[in-house]
């Protein structure tokens, strides 16, 4: 196995087109595990931290760009990303221990295509887009459409994620996050949720988009329970049928985590937590400050 | 396959050592380097035993490959002391009884020091979320904890002369 540290987008592209067994890392924390778990050996292991773009986390005209090297620390501890985005920011601050927030990233957590990545839904739910660098031309596409399912990706081979995308939020518009562990720190999800949403000037659902993770194959937005919600004043009724309908979309495994019967549970309430405390925060959020 | 040479800088000397690819940086410390203060537990993140720093972030040296160190700046436990002046976190750790069998020392001295270093003063909650990522299957915790909010006071009035924060 060989190492590689690019400089740039285009020096990585050109190491992977002359090797077809290559696989890119980032903080290397699922991928040196796989190693270790019987998983071949690539020929050559290319790193992107040293690419300036993939390790970039910067606002400018509106627009978040989040390299997809970056350590999801940087996510955690940027007091405006959290202001904007509390829910994404909560989910980074829950991978995994300190040791790990240094080196994860959002590339690596996307593209290891865990039904349980932690920082996924919150992305799904705030329509983040990833940009892929690739031979023929970078192309832009949302992060919905990049798990095709546990352990595999739309992406082809030669290409890597550059930086995610993520539009500033308008005002009254807010995120939340919560994963359900059956510890407060370092585990998997046994079911995860995150929510949107955008209220109107009189405090209505303009828009909802809620995800459920680690309760099927991919993550899973719930149209019918964001439709629910659309246009109305949240309350208890509308809330349990966004429960009723977060528990029907789900398509869980039993495992030692959980029961299907438990996940489907467990994705109800979390989706009517989500709702309650994203409403909350887009309430507090009356304009982008 | 020709090993790789690798130049960094370890506890403030400059450090070279050779190493293969796949080759961990925790594995690359002991056996190539020498330093065998940092343990393996688990090999897999989970348990903190192998936590170092690496250009100021703490990371588990077992989930970095050992080129990763090219021109970096590695502390690890055995940079703590100051020739035979321990550090305040090691001297609190003795005092308190803060270790058992000590495989797990190691990570939780070097977690806790990267710890005071950003915030000097935590609560004891706040210790116990940073440690999180440190088991420990001997002590309970509470003693580690302990220890920990002591050397942090001892480090508020006496600080260390020539610490590089």
């Amino acid at each position: 196995m060989d190492y590689s540290l690019p400089q740039s987008v285009d020096e990585a592209l050109s190491i992977l087109n002359s090797e077809s067994n290559a696989t890119v890392f980032a903080g290397a924390t699922d991928l040196i595990p796989q190693l270790r778990g019987g998983r071949p050996e690539p020929g050559l292991i290319v790193d992107l931290k040293k690419i300036p773009s993939l390790v970039n986390l910067s606002f400018s005209n509106g627009t978040w760009s989040i390299g997809a090297a970056t350590p999801v620390v940087r996510i955690k501890n940027n007091v405006k990303l959290t202001k904007e985005f509390p829910g994404l920011s909560e989910a980074s601050g829950l991978i995994g221990s300190d040791q790990i927030q240094t080196r994860a990233s959002l590339g690596g957590n996307l593209c290891t295509a865990s039904p349980g990545a932690d920082t996924v839904p919150s992305l799904i739910v705030n329509d983040a887009l990833v940009v892929i660098a690739s031979n023929k031309g970078s192309r832009t596409i949302p992060v919905s459409d990049v798990v095709t399912g546990p352990g595999s990706i739309s992406l082809g081979v030669g290409e890597f994620i550059i930086e995610f995308i993520l539009q500033q939020s308008t005002p009254r518009t807010s995120d939340a996050y919560e994963r359900f562990i059956p510890r407060t720190e370092m585990d998997i999800a046994v079911v995860d949720a995150a929510a949107r949403i955008s209220l109107d000037e009189r405090g209505n659902c303009k828009e909802a988009k809620i995800a459920i993770g680690a309760a099927a194959p991919t993550v899973i937005r719930v149209p019918a329970a964001e439709r629910i919600l659309q246009g109305k004043k949240i309350n208890d009724e509308l809330l349990a049928g966004v429960m009723k309908e977060a528990s029907k979309a789900c398509n869980p495994i039993n495992d030692k985590r959980g029961t299907i019967e438990y996940r489907r549970q467990v994705a109800g309430v979390l989706a009517k937590r989500v709702v309650l405390m994203a409403e909350k925060r887009a309430l507090d959020k009356k304009e982008n400050k | 396959m020709s090993r790789l040479h690798i130049e960094c800088e370890i506890n403030g000397d400059d450090a070279e050592f050779l190493c293969d690819t796949d080759e961990s940086l925790l594995d690359a410390l002991r056996d190539e380097v020498g330093l065998t203060g940092t343990k393996e537990g688990c090999g897999t993140g989970d348990c903190g035993a192998c936590s170092i720093i690496l250009n100021g972030n703490l990371i588990c040296a077992c989930l970095a490959f050992a080129p990763e160190a090219q021109g970096g700046v590695i502390e690890t436990v055995e940079g703590m002391a100051d020739g035979d002046q321990l550090h305040p976190l090691q001297t609190a750790f003795l005092e308190h009884a803060a270790l058992q069998c000590g495989i797990c020392t190691p990570g939780v001295l070097i977690t806790s020091k990267s710890l005071l270093e950003r915030n000097p003063d935590p609560t004891e909650t706040e210790v116990r979320y940073a440690i999180a990522g440190n088991l420990c299957r001997c002590t309970g915790y509470d003693k580690i904890v302990k220890a920990i909010l002591v050397a942090a006071q001892e480090m508020k009035q006496n600080p260390i002369k020539g610490a590089r924060s």
